[in-house]
């Protein structure tokens, strides 16, 4: 008789496989130890926990989720309250209240508190929305970001309006940037495999059925949709220690819409595709950005005209749909297949692939 | 009294600028499933041609010295054709994919499109001189109503009555209808996808080209930002009304831009930087109301 095993055996090596992946990186950037160059990694990194923090809802409900980057906002400047010297606060933000002003904890407790903030708002708000599904949960949702938008950017005496805070520690460099990432992809994995996340992938690919079988799709969603702001919370709480400076813009359609292509283009339904589509397209990015600067070649650079950095990395994204219309990883996750204790895992020897292929 | 004339011209003509919108994104929405995110660059982009090829900041307008009777439909048909040249080279690959990577497609499209004037025009606003004395108020009742308000909504009631006659009156509207209805039955009875999908885009652009022509008028700019904002107002509407319903996404899009008006009134002074909140607050409400949009179509009930 077959024996089974656990869920967990069978598709650890996934996690493993992304965080070696980003190790890697990281002790690349570190060995090139060039300041800008370190900077666009940890950019990297950030972008890696939204990516996989938006994975855990959108990849696993099926819901797209416009509204993501407005945890981010909420986290980002959670941390800006929580660790900006008080001195500084009573001037820059006098609505604050007292015991806000007086906070100055250390970044870590700060950065969970603004995690946790931020998955207090989506257990909220979730509960109201999450009886939505398909289109109208996206709008839904992006009425929500267009809400945090409007409040941040004109509260003046608690967010600095839509100007910019100044004054948050600068503290995110490649480690933590790095740690932070592999804390996202970790809790992603425990997620997508754990009894929620399971059920909620069966409900995505066949709601009837999965509530024929006693799921109920909107709780696993609302769990999926709390994690989810918790994690991205904590990365715009490290995104502020990271520039040192806040503002309500950059937490809008800018980056909402850069992080759903990211996830799409590498894989919607697969952790592996949310990581991989930020290292790819980042990693186009900078190319592009360096062709811009322009490459000495001998005697002359050769460079690209600016503005064909964005427009070359659109018609690559479109490129990469059109082939892979279910994304760079066709929805799959890295597996080790040939594992090394020598379980043959599925009945082929191929471990399960837990995307609509 | 004419205050009250005065709102409701405002929120009339706010909300025809968004039925227009909704209306073209609803339309390609209903024939290929595609919530097209480009629509609002399409806006902007035409709004632009209509500088080309100065680069000025205070341009003269090159297309904008023809004559109204040749710039107009110039306009249109530049919104058409870049619509369905798009539809040609990129979305017509994308017939069978998901709704997610469509849209990530458009968007993709739309961003390409953007930095495209960008690269050509730079970020600056530029001024343009289209049609000033439009608005020039005129006396309506007692109120002063700016000319281009009361044009905007007889232009907007005569685009309606148009498309409502060719859908309705037309073997093309017949045709377009039925494809939104049901796509896979519609080929099967005889109507030819491409042309339907790509007569479906044609009339999107022009409705593109419409806004970028008042809105280029209305604030005498010429901004990359301007289309952007109008769709996403649009992309909701067109949400709230029922997807595929043409007409409710006309009627959610005047809805929109009548609250957006009214609670600018209505709301107290020390709320009103917040409008925007409460109007999408009020979005989201209306959604939780009626998930499946206020007006919509049958078709698209779930059978479980």
């Amino acid at each position: 008789m077959a024996q089974r095993s656990s869920l967990l055996a069978r598709t650890i090596s996934t996690p493993i496989i992304l965080i070696a992946i980003l190790l890697a990186i990281a002790v690349l950037a570190k060995l090139v130890g060039s300041g800008p160059f370190s900077r666009t990694i940890v950019e990297m990194f950030i972008r890696i926990m939204l990516v996989a923090g938006l994975y855990i809802f959108v990849g696993n409900s099926g819901v797209i989720s416009f509204g993501h980057m407005g945890f981010m906002c909420i986290g980002a400047y959670a941390a800006a309250w929580f660790t900006i010297p008080p001195m500084m606060k009573t001037v820059s933000l006098p609505g604050l209240p007292s015991f806000l002003i007086n906070a100055h904890l250390p970044i870590f407790v700060s950065a969970a508190l603004a995690g946790l903030m931020a998955a207090i708002f989506a257990a909220i708000v979730g509960r109201i929305m999450m009886r939505l599904s398909g289109i109208a949960a996206s709008i839904a949702t992006f009425a929500m970001l267009a809400v945090i938008n409007t409040v941040y950017s004109n509260w003046d005496s608690v967010t600095g309006g839509t100007g910019s805070i100044v004054g948050i520690p600068f503290y995110t460099g490649i480690w933590t940037a790095f740690s932070g990432a592999v804390l996202v992809v970790i809790i992603a994995y425990a997620y997508q495999i754990s009894r929620s996340g399971l059920a909620l992938r069966a409900g995505r690919d066949e709601a009837t059925a999965a509530a024929a079988s006693g799921i109920d799709i909107v709780r696993e969603r609302l769990i999926a949709f709390v994690i989810s702001a918790f994690t991205i919370g904590v990365a715009g709480a490290l995104y502020g220690h990271f520039l040192g400076v806040v503002n309500p813009d950059a937490f809008y359609l800018g980056v909402t819409f850069i992080t759903l292509s990211m996830l799409v283009v590498g894989g919607m339904s697969s952790l592996s595709g949310a990581v991989i589509g930020v290292i790819v397209i980042s990693t186009i990015i900078q190319l592009l950005r360096w062709l811009e600067k322009g490459i000495d070649l001998g005697s002359t650079t050769l460079a690209i005209p600016n503005g064909l950095q964005e427009i070359t990395i659109g018609l690559v994204m479109i490129v990469i749909l059109m082939f892979r219309p279910s994304g760079l990883t066709r929805n799959r996750e890295f597996v080790w297949r040939y594992w090394p204790f020598g379980k043959k895992t599925s009945a082929n020897g191929v471990a399960v692939s837990k995307g609509r292929a | 009294m004419t205050a009250i004339l005065q709102i409701i011209f405002d929120a009339l003509s706010l909300g025809s600028l968004y039925a227009l919108g909704a209306l073209g994104i609803a339309l390609i929405f209903g024939v290929m499933r595609l919530v097209n995110f480009a629509h609002g660059d399409y806006i902007s982009f035409c709004v632009f041609a209509m500088l080309w090829p100065s680069i000025d900041a205070a341009a003269v307008v090159f297309a904008g010295n023809l004559p109204t009777f040749i710039l107009i439909p110039l306009i249109l048909a530049i919104g058409a054709g870049l619509s369905v040249v798009s539809e040609v080279l990129v979305f017509r690959r994308f017939r069978n994919a998901n709704p997610a990577t469509m849209m990530i497609a458009s968007f993709a499209l739309g961003f390409v499109i953007k930095h495209f004037l960008l690269m050509l025009f730079s970020s600056r606003p530029k001024s343009i001189d289209l049609w000033s004395n439009l608005s020039l108020p005129v006396e309506i009742a007692g109120a002063r109503i700016p000319l281009l308000q009361v044009i905007t909504i007889i232009i907007t009631i005569v685009i309606l009555l148009a498309l409502t006659a060719f859908l309705k009156r037309t073997r093309y509207g017949l045709e377009m209808r039925a494809a939104a209805e049901n796509f896979t039955m519609a080929r099967m009875l005889g109507v030819r996808a491409n042309r339907v999908i790509m007569l479906a885009f044609a009339i999107s652009g022009m409705l593109a080209a419409a806004i970028g022509l008042i809105l280029a008028t209305q604030s005498g700019t010429a901004d990359i930002q301007m289309g952007v904002s109008v769709m996403l107002v649009a992309f909701i509407a067109t949400v709230i009304g029922g997807l595929g319903s043409l007409p409710g996404a006309v009627i959610a899009g005047l809805l929109i831009g009548g609250a957006s008006v009214l609670m600018q009134v209505i709301l107290p002074l020390d709320a009103r930087p917040f409008r925007d909140a409460f109007v999408y607050g009020a979005v989201i409400a209306c959604l939780l109301w009626r998930p499946q949009g206020l007006f919509a179509p049958k078709s698209t009930k779930q059978r479980v």
